[in-house]
């Protein structure tokens, strides 16, 4: 069964790094379609060449690999007679080695890079129970050129949560590799925020009108693929709600690129 | 010099590239660009800085970029995010070099009537490594990401000239439009 986990994090890393969902590749083509500024429609059908190399020669379609992230959803009744964060870091270890990975995890403050893209606190593993017995492991490689650009924002309750999200994107975007992807947590706490962002980014795309209509806003501010102007800023989002305190209004946005890379392994 | 050109005319250029080479290029330019291209990212950057540059860079193009290398193969190679080596654009730009390659922009004033500044799609690492070659390593004790890289480039592009040598910046210009339509 470790072993199980083992090879699984190892697949889910490679099929991550090295192809996108067909859903993502489905939005970047209609977004190609309907593109009317040259450069960025030529962009975005570069991506899509980009796409097919990395698939074809089973090369990491970026030279940023990410850090490892990990969603683990475990049923209730599952027990385990090994060390699971173990067994997924020694996946880590070796997808580095096999992929091959860029070695990207280094201390904060002496930056010393560990080699193998462990250390501590890394692999990130976000833990979600479900009932049953089951266990699914889902690779989430996240680029620092995205995150970097993610932000927490406590705003007064009186603020509108949707300006600051438009304005943010505004002033950040076109560092995040758009278009984009947004994962917005609202509401909870300062960190729970953070959580509520991230998780909407496992859950992509959000489809009610909230979100459609924040979709179209952002969209309609013309700073296109990589920056450099065009009717798509951002591909998709997802807003996650929680309830937050009377006198509070955390806003998180995770910035993701249009390379939103994740693959499952169904382990049980 | 052309005003605001055919947003998609194509150069093919091969470094060491001139002052005049650059100058015939105008923002929204594509260029193909073959000969050598170095890296250079965080680390190699300050490190430049405070003990002087281990190469000659007259006439290069620099690329921001932290590439994945096996077996001194170019594995992935996209760019990486130039801003957060804005504050060395001068002194980069004072050895020589007449091209830099990377995305999301830098300051422009400084490419003023000399160097343009290459964007080359982000996240596309993948066909960057098929026009890329390694030819040699410098600082290597940086490690992979951090080294500067020597690569023999084989008609690498498209690389959209962002900035060019006569203060157009088309990152300025979407940045201006977008806070316009934020005020409207």
């Amino acid at each position: 069964m470790r072993s199980k986990v083992v090879e699984a994090t190892v697949r889910a890393l490679r099929h991550a790094e090295t192809s996108l969902p067909e859903w993502v590749l489905q939005m970047i083509r209609d977004a190609s379609d309907h593109e009317t500024n040259p450069t960025a429609k030529s962009h975005l059908q570069f991506m899509l060449e980009n796409v097919r190399t990395a698939e074809e020669r089973r090369l990491p379609l970026c030279q940023d690999t990410g850090l490892p992230i990990f969603r683990v959803e475990m049923g209730r009744d599952l027990e385990l007679d090994f060390d699971l964060r173990l067994a997924i870091e020694d996946g880590v270890r070796i997808a580095t080695l096999e992929i091959p990975l860029r070695p990207n995890a280094v201390d904060p403050l002496t930056r010393q890079n560990s080699g193998d893209n462990t250390g501590i606190g890394m692999p990130d593993i976000i833990l979600d129970l479900v009932d049953g017995e089951g266990l699914c492991i889902t690779a989430f490689p996240k680029g620092a050129g995205s995150e970097n650009m993610s932000l927490v924002g406590m705003l007064n309750p009186a603020d509108d949560p949707f300006d600051f999200i438009v304005r943010t994107v505004a002033e950040r975007a076109a560092n995040a590799c758009p278009p984009l992807f947004l994962g917005i947590g609202l509401g909870g706490t300062f960190d729970l925020a953070a959580r509520l962002a991230k998780h909407a980014l496992f859950n992509l795309p959000g489809s009610s009108p909230m979100e459609m209509d924040l979709l179209k806003r952002i969209n309609s501010l013309g700073i296109g693929p990589m920056g450099l102007g065009g009717d798509t800023t951002a591909l998709g989002l997802r807003i996650e709600r929680a309830c937050c305190h009377t006198a509070s209004l955390p806003v998180a946005i995770n910035f993701q690129c249009w390379a939103h890379r994740c693959a499952s392994e169904v382990i049980l | 010099m052309r005003i605001g050109g055919d947003p998609l005319t194509e150069y093919r250029l091969k470094t060491p590239l001139s002052r005049e080479d650059v100058q015939r290029l105008v923002a929204g330019d594509v260029v193909f660009l073959s000969g050598r291209v170095y890296t250079a990212r965080d680390k190699a950057h300050a490190l430049m800085r405070s003990k002087g540059c281990p190469i000659s860079l007259e006439g290069a193009a620099l690329y921001h970029c932290g590439p994945l290398i096996n077996k001194n193969v170019v594995r992935s190679a996209g760019p990486t995010t130039s801003g957060r080596l804005a504050r060395y654009t001068e002194e980069i730009l004072n050895l020589g070099v007449r091209a830099i390659i990377g995305k999301g922009g830098l300051p422009g004033e400084p490419f003023l009537g000399r160097a343009v500044y290459l964007a080359y799609p982000g996240g596309c690492g993948a066909a960057a490594a098929q026009q890329l070659k390694v030819k040699d390593v410098h600082l290597k004790e940086l490690g992979m990401a951090e080294s500067l890289w020597e690569f023999e480039a084989d008609a690498f592009g498209p690389l959209i000239v962002a900035i060019d040598s006569h203060g157009k910046d088309l990152y300025q210009d979407v940045r201006v439009s977008v806070l316009n339509r934020l005020r409207s």
